[in-house]
């Protein structure tokens, strides 16, 4: 558009090496997008499509009695004042502020530990520690579900054995630290890797210098190990900010255990799957999908811009 | 203007014909369906002669039986049988196909909690087209009342969960306690386990959805009213209140086993003893023989506890499925056929046979129905408990247009009542609350 409209005025003669010239840019364009192409077909058709029709459906209202109607914005502004969404949202809040803290630090001095190379038998340990992020959640769940019965599991065998009266961990109280502890096992492994793996790219030099100056193995640690991993540290942070509000396969399970105290709007992922699956209320729980989707981008891109500024 | 079409033409437009009947019936046109009747079981049976590739969704295994049997009597039928899912993930599966109008069977397995979901949703075909209207009799009241919606017939019932209590007979006999015939002594009875074993409880129950409306229908409430898009839910009855009262009880006095059904710990706790009786579904034996096989010869079935000592004798459905045709498949006719293959002739007994508790009247009073002997019951002939359960369903019930909602937020409302000091009472006047909040929001008008 902007190469040809100077030659709109021009007489028709003099369009003609104009026209060459076009053509032969729009021939390198094409050039270049037969490279890209592949990429962006693939792109757009399992990550831009799925969004865009999410968006598509969140504008629309489908009712048993009724059926589909535009409805703008309203959807956003339900979600919005719609406090089984907020108590979710808040729950995973919640669960962020402790369980990913505690699962990061006890990654971080596992790592430290590790690469500490005063260790007996690291890669058993480096091994066993990473092994349950191995074992699909699912099944993780399963597992820690049934060690969590109070009747036939495992709390129920050490109060049998001790005289306990230990309270369930799947209690009204108790549930969402419970889940913390499955996922905190799950993934401390995951997170540990990302720290070691960090830390084995670090300078042998460095830790020379620091011997020849006298500093301790804690000195080492706070002024070379760890600004040095800074940036794993803030990638493993931004996961676990994504995975907490993801939160989704240890409540739905364990949901079968414990059906009154894990509810159907519990996290705001189990809340969009209820919506859909047993309201059928597909544009409401898109709807509920998509601001999910902002606020946990707002929040990850908040760590990292505070991560990556110079100063801790 | 249906009778103007020839056999093979009403055959390849039998989802129209389907849309036809519904616009009838909306219109009250009864003296119509006679004629159309007679049009129809021919076309059945010429579309069951010409054959065709039957797609059907069910999770039920006994139909395997059926679908051979099925195509042995109609070579030129080819039956596909499709697991789609069980309960809700098959509903799910089937909206969705549905909605994109590609790939919806022509039999889908409902369950009659259900069924009026789809009727309502134009989602099904009325079975009235085919004379379905003429078996009023031929299966129990429960079932039968159950598949009724919007004026019509939306299934045939293949199964059906007459309630009564199964109980561990050793843990019973072992603390001198009598089997319970009304629910105070049920309670009374949870008591007395209490005392004498403090570990045992006479049920378990972390709240659910099911249950609680079956013995809700057992005490003859009627918490739910239907009529097409009015729709009515409250649980200040007499039936509902009866059912929170004893129920609060048992809850408060710790009675119940917070143990979910279905879960590892039920299956151990029916089979050591911690868990005493179980009022459900005469479906429940088979899933007893495999889960529970430490209580072979322990359990026996009585009937389901009433709510007045003396009066008529009352039960309830608990479960059960229909097979219905969507309204989507090009081949209701046959589908049809296939349906009453299966849930009216020869096809019931193959089902009976692989262990499935019939809604036909006629093969719950046959002699050798009645007379099958349980092992895993030491010998006894439960089915006559069962049977006569079925006959003593009061009519009148419905469900939700929406229950399968309804029944996934139970927990999130009523459930409270079991793990906090929320009251059942009150835990079911939220129920409500949500149920019509939904209801509202889906375009019905609801009244509390």
């Amino acid at each position: 558009m902007t190469m040809t409209s100077p030659q709109v005025a021009a007489p028709a003669g003099a369009a003609a090496p104009a026209a060459r010239t076009s053509r032969r840019a729009s021939r390198r364009s094409w050039a270049g997008w037969w490279f890209i192409g592949p990429f962006m077909a693939v792109f757009a058709l399992v990550f831009l499509a799925p969004i865009a029709y999410s968006i598509y459906l969140s504008v629309f209202r489908n009712q048993l009695i009724g059926g589909t109607a535009f409805v703008g914005l309203d959807n956003y502004a339900r979600a919005l004042g719609d406090s089984q969404f907020w108590s979710a949202l808040g729950r995973v809040s919640l669960f962020l502020a402790v369980q990913v803290p505690v699962m990061l630090t006890i990654a971080l001095v596992v790592a430290l530990a590790l690469d500490s190379g005063r260790l007996y038998g690291k890669s058993f340990f480096r091994i066993s520690i990473f092994l349950p992020y191995a074992v699909p959640a699912v099944v993780a769940t399963l597992m820690w579900g049934f060690m969590y019965g109070t009747r036939f599991g495992l709390v129920g065998n050490i109060n049998q054995a001790f005289g306990l009266n230990l309270p369930s961990p799947l209690s009204s109280e108790l549930v969402l630290a419970s889940i913390g502890n499955i996922v905190t096992w799950e993934f401390i492994g995951y997170n540990m890797l990302i720290f070691y793996s960090a830390l084995t790219v670090i300078p042998k030099s460095l830790y020379e210098a620091a011997e020849i100056d006298g500093a301790g193995q804690l000195r080492v640690i706070a002024a070379i190990k760890l600004p040095a991993i800074r940036g794993a540290i803030v990638v493993a942070s931004i996961f676990s900010v994504i995975g907490s509000f993801q939160l989704f396969n240890e409540p739905s399970i364990l949901k079968s255990l414990s059906p009154n105290t894990i509810s159907t709007y519990f996290t705001p992922n189990l809340y969009a799957f209820s919506l859909s699956f047993s309201g059928q209320q597909y544009n409401y729980s898109a709807t509920v999908a998509i601001i999910m989707g902002l606020i946990t981008m707002a929040i990850a891109y908040a760590v990292q811009v505070r991560g990556m500024r110079k100063e801790l | 203007m249906i009778k103007t079409l020839t056999r093979r033409g009403l055959l390849q437009t039998s989802a129209v014909a389907a849309a036809l009947a519904l616009g009838l019936t909306a219109c009250g046109g009864g003296g119509n369906a006679a004629p159309q009747q007679t049009v129809n079981s021919d076309a059945v049976e010429a579309a069951l002669q010409k054959g065709g590739k039957l797609t059907v969704w069910a999770w039920d295994q006994s139909l395997k039986k059926v679908a051979e049997g099925f195509e042995a009597k109609y070579p030129n039928v080819d039956v596909n049988l499709v697991n789609a899912g069980t309960g809700n993930d098959q509903y799910t599966a089937l909206q969705n196909a549905i909605s994109a109008g590609s790939g919806v069977p022509d039999v889908a397995q409902i369950e009659y909690y259900a069924l009026p979901q789809f009727a309502l949703g134009k989602a099904l075909a009325d079975l009235g087209q085919f004379g379905a209207a003429d078996l009023d009799g031929t299966f129990t009241a429960g079932p039968w009342s159950s598949v009724q919606a919007q004026g019509g017939v939306y299934g045939l019932p293949m199964d059906s969960g007459p309630m009564a209590l199964f109980y561990n007979k050793q843990l019973f006999d072992k603390h001198g306690i009598a089997v319970p015939t009304t629910w105070d002594e049920f309670l009374e009875a949870g008591r007395a386990l209490k005392k004498a074993d403090p570990k045992a409880y006479i049920a378990n129950d972390t709240g659910d959805a099911g249950f609680t409306t079956s013995l809700i229908w057992q005490a003859g409430g009627k918490p739910y009213q239907v009529d097409g898009t009015n729709v009515g839910v409250n649980f200040s009855d007499d039936g509902s209140a009866k059912f929170a009262e004893t129920w609060q009880k048992l809850i408060d006095e710790d009675l119940l086993a917070p143990i979910s059904s279905w879960s590892d710990e039920w299956y151990k706790g029916l089979g050591n003893g911690t868990i005493a009786t179980l009022s459900t579904g005469a479906w429940m034996p088979g899933n007893l023989v495999s889960g529970v096989a430490d209580g072979a010869g322990k359990w026996r079935v009585a009937p389901l506890p009433q709510w007045e000592k003396g009066g008529a004798n009352s039960s309830a459905e608990n479960g059960g499925s229909s097979l219905a045709i969507p309204a989507a498949s090009s081949q209701a006719a046959l589908a049809y056929g296939f349906l009453k293959y299966s849930n009216v002739e020869e096809g019931v007994q193959a089902r009976i046979d692989g262990g499935a508790f019939p809604a036909t009247s006629k093969d719950l009073a046959s002699e050798k129905f009645q007379n099958t002997e349980f092992k895993y019951f030491g010998g006894q002939k439960a089915n006559q408990i069962f049977a006569e359960s079925a006959k003593n369903v009061p009519a009148g019930w419905s469900y939700l247009p929406f229950q399968v909602y309804a029944n996934s937020i139970f927990n999130d409302t009523a459930g409270q009542a079991y793990v906090s000091g929320t009251k059942l009472k009150d835990g079911l006047t939220a129920w409500q609350k949500a149920s019509v909040k939904y209801g509202t929001e889906q375009g019905f008008t609801v009244k509390e």
